[in-house]
Parts: C-alpha cells; structure tokens; sequence
C-alpha cells in the first residue's frame, strides 16, 4: 500500500519489513514487507495455512520473528502490545464467571479496585452481555463468550485490537453480533488488526486487505480497490472461489 | 460367624457411644495425617507450579521421578526416617522416634510427591491452555502463577485430598516410627493390625469401619467438588 499520511494515532504506522517465520524447519512466513499507516479496519485475508494467525501472532509478540522486524509507530513489539489487545478463534475463557474474567484483566492491569465494577459493567453493555454477569463464562453459547473475548479485550481501551478468525465456528446470528461490535470498536477509534478466511466478512468489514497465501502477501490495497480489481493472479483467483494451488 | 456377628455388634455400640479409646485413636489419626497434608501441600504445592512453568535441563527426568515417587513404599519410608531419627541416627538426639511428630514426618514425605506430582499436572494442562492470553496481557510471572493456581483450585484441592486418603490409610512408615505406643502413638491402622492379632476384633473392626467410612467419604468428597466445579466453571 502507497505511504499515505498516518492518522493520529500512536502506534501507527505498523511496518514489518523482510518479516521470516520458520519452525522445525518448515517456512510459514516469507520474506513479508508491509505498510499499515490508516487507522481503519484492516483485513489479512486468505486461505487457511496461509500464515495469517502466524502473522496476526507475530504482529502482537507472541512469537518471535525468525528473520525481519516488526515497529509499531515508535515502539518495539513488546512496547507496544501494552497498549494491545488479542482474541482468538477459540478464546480462552478462565474457570470463572462473566465478570470474574473481566476483573482478572482490570486487576491484572493495576486498575484501582474502585474503578473496576463501573468498566465490567461499560464493557458488559457493550457486547451486550448485560445480565450475564455472574454466569460461568464457559457456559456461554459460542457467540457470546467470543463477545465476552471481545469485551475482556476492549476493557482497558486498547489502541490496538488484533482478531484472529473471530467468526469460525459461529452460526449467522452470532456473527452478525461479533461484526456488529467490531464496527461499534472501530468506529471508536481502536485500530482493528484481524484475519478472515471468509471472503464475505472481508468485504463487509475491511478498509483495506492484506491478501496472504503460502506465507507470502501477495497484495495490499484499499479494500474497495481489492474486491473490484485484484491485481495478483492467486487473490483474484481465491476471490472467484478457485481453491489455491 | 457368632463371634463375628458379635463383634460387629460390639463395633457398631463403641461407635454410637463414642467410646473414649476410638475417640483418642481417630483424633490422633486425623492430627497425624491432617499436619502431614497440609505440610506436604505447603511444599508440594509450589514445587508443583514451579516444575510445571519453570524450563530447566533435565525437567523431563524430575517429572518421571516424581510420578515414580507416588508409588514410594511406606515402610521403606518408615525405616529411612527410622533411621534418621533412632538415638544413632542423625537427628537422633532430638528424641522424636515415637512420637506424633515422628509419624507426621514420615507421612508428609509419602504424601508430598503425590500433592506435587497432580498438581504438576493440573498446572501444566492449564498453563498449555492459558499461556497466550496470559502473555498477551503481559502478566508478570507471579500473576501467571496466582491465576493458574486460583483457576486450578478445585482439582488441586483433589490432589491434596488424594493425598490425605493415601496419608490416613497407611501403616507401614507409621508402625514402625511411631512405635504402636497405646496413647501416644496408635492411630486407626496400626490398632488395627494389632487388635486383630490378639484377637480383639471389635475394636479392629469399630475402627475398621471409621476408615473406610473417611477414606470412601475423602474420595467421595473430591470426586463431588470437581464435578460440581466443571459444572460450574467448565
């Protein structure tokens, strides 16, 4: 994607250059170069094996790149995953209730006891989770313990939020629920970092595209550009529904 | 089969009556075995957390050993700490050989690497489970510990309570530490072997009763709370 101006935001722009992952031997991220300066949703798309949770993981410290660097604005990886916030396919709920997972995070973080209760229940109000609070958060349907992930990620306003296939597994409805509170969060300011398999969600939701196959990016662009016209042979074949070679 | 039925009967009314010599005997038995547990845990509990987080070279070989360890037979510990504590030994001249204390001794080390070795465990499958989100909030590693343990609570209470029926039901190491000493040192199991081998088998048999009664009821027990904690919980 062209260098435009970066909005006003701290951690932008996000650029990896020569960005390698390998283990056991086995490549899964290739030589990626990019450019994130918009503070829009951005959507790493792809087949799956393609090396987006990788990248998404990679982006967020979680692993360490075998080869490249990764800078958020000013900041390191590690500096800035403190103003980050992950939720993955399959969250990870502790054995507590609603609540109790989020408080975890409020007292993980240092956030004065006074201050807790009021920002379970902001953050309760909005996944729409209201009422749930004292429910065993593995007990929740699908949908809602990814809104409770959401939430528990968005509790302490993070800058960034990275979403690894937050969607997979769920049925429409519950989409609908998850899709609607990433607008409501983007909308807000918080830069949406997610990757998608799904090519309908990508249009739905995506400013701009990272388009990921092998563990190489094939293409950036914005979204409206990707959908209409892509330009790398594979993502346009992926856009047709051909599976990947 | 008279004499057996009788002495059931006899059983049964030194148990409703709270006769004063099975009274002594179970109290002594749950002091002893009680102190063992909850000193075992104090150690066995962090040893636990700490082989199941911590990386260091040789960590595989510690765990096999301590799983291998669950198995020590208790009169080869009864006769280490025998040894350990008889006049000529070296701490003999603490003068603890039969003596309550002599027994807690020896059943904390029966009991320690079984706490340590499920704990480890219990730890390490919620550590593989919590690892990411926990490192993506950035938890330092005291947090990581207190929220693996507190989200652990409920089957390492099992652990422990495993412990406790494997402490309340041994003789071998007690026997031989404590000496069988009539109101100093005789718990549950060793009046038992004894009584039986003079032929006093209603209080063998009273006593017989109370510890399958509380080990069942331990196992019971834990088996209830981790059930109704996945229930809860999932």
């Amino acid at each position: 994607m062209p260098p435009d101006r970066p909005d006003e935001h701290p951690l932008l722009p996000l650029v990896a250059r020569g960005l390698t992952f390998g283990i056991n031997g086995r490549r899964i991220i290739k030589d990626v170069s990019f450019w994130i300066g918009s503070s829009g949703r951005t959507v790493i798309l792809g087949p799956n094996g393609a090396g987006k949770s990788v990248m998404l993981r990679l982006c967020h410290g979680l692993l360490e790149p075998t080869g490249g660097e990764i800078r958020w604005g000013e900041l390191s990886v590690s500096q800035a995953r403190e103003q980050q916030a992950m939720a993955s396919q399959h969250p990870v709920l502790l054995r507590r209730t609603v609540k109790g997972n989020l408080l975890h995070v409020l007292s993980v973080k240092g956030v004065a006891r006074s201050e807790r209760p009021a920002l379970v229940d902001a953050a309760l109000e909005r996944a729409g989770l209201a009422g749930l609070g004292a429910r065993a958060a593995r007990t929740l349907s699908g949908g809602q313990q990814q809104r409770l992930a959401i939430a528990r990620a968005l509790v302490l306003r993070p800058k960034v939020l990275l979403l690894d296939e937050p969607t997979t597994n769920l049925d429409p409805a519950a989409v609908r629920g998850v899709e609607e509170l990433i607008g409501v969060i983007g909308a807000a300011g918080t830069k949406i970092l997610m990757t998608t398999h799904d090519i309908a969600q990508a249009r739905r939701l995506a400013a701009d595209v990272m388009f990921l196959n092998d563990g190489r990016l094939l293409e950036h662009a914005p979204a409206a550009e990707f959908f209409a016209a892509p330009k790398d042979p594979v993502a346009a074949g992926f856009l047709a529904g051909e599976l990947p070679g | 089969m008279n004499e057996f039925s009788s002495a059931i009967g006899a059983a049964l009314s030194m148990i409703v009556t709270f006769d004063a010599a099975i009274v002594e005997i179970v109290l002594l038995s749950l002091r002893v075995s009680l102190s063992a547990v909850a000193i075992a845990s104090v150690v066995a509990l962090p040893l636990g957390a700490l082989i199941a987080l911590q990386h260091f070279p040789g960590r595989r070989a510690v765990v096999i050993l301590l799983n291998a360890l669950m198995g020590l037979p208790p009169v080869v510990v009864g006769l280490m700490v025998y040894l350990l504590l008889s006049r000529a030994g070296p701490l003999g001249p603490m003068g603890l050989l039969f003596t309550p204390t002599a027994m807690v001794i020896a059943q904390s080390i029966i009991v320690l690497p079984i706490i340590a070795a499920l704990s480890r465990q219990t730890i390490a499958d919620l550590h593989e489970e919590y690892d990411e989100h926990l490192r993506s909030l950035g938890c330092t590693p005291i947090q990581s510990v207190a929220t693996l343990l507190w989200d652990g609570r409920f089957r390492l209470l099992t652990a422990i309570m495993a412990g406790f029926g494997r402490a309340i039901a041994e003789v071998g190491a007690v026997i031989i530490v404590g000496g069988n000493i009539q109101h100093a040192t005789r718990v549950m199991t060793t009046t038992i072997a004894l009584e039986t081998s003079k032929g006093n088998l209603a209080l063998a048999l009273g006593l017989g009763l109370i510890l399958v009664t509380l080990a069942l009821g331990v196992n019971a027990t834990a088996l209830v709370i981790s059930d109704a904690a996945r229930q809860r919980y999932g």
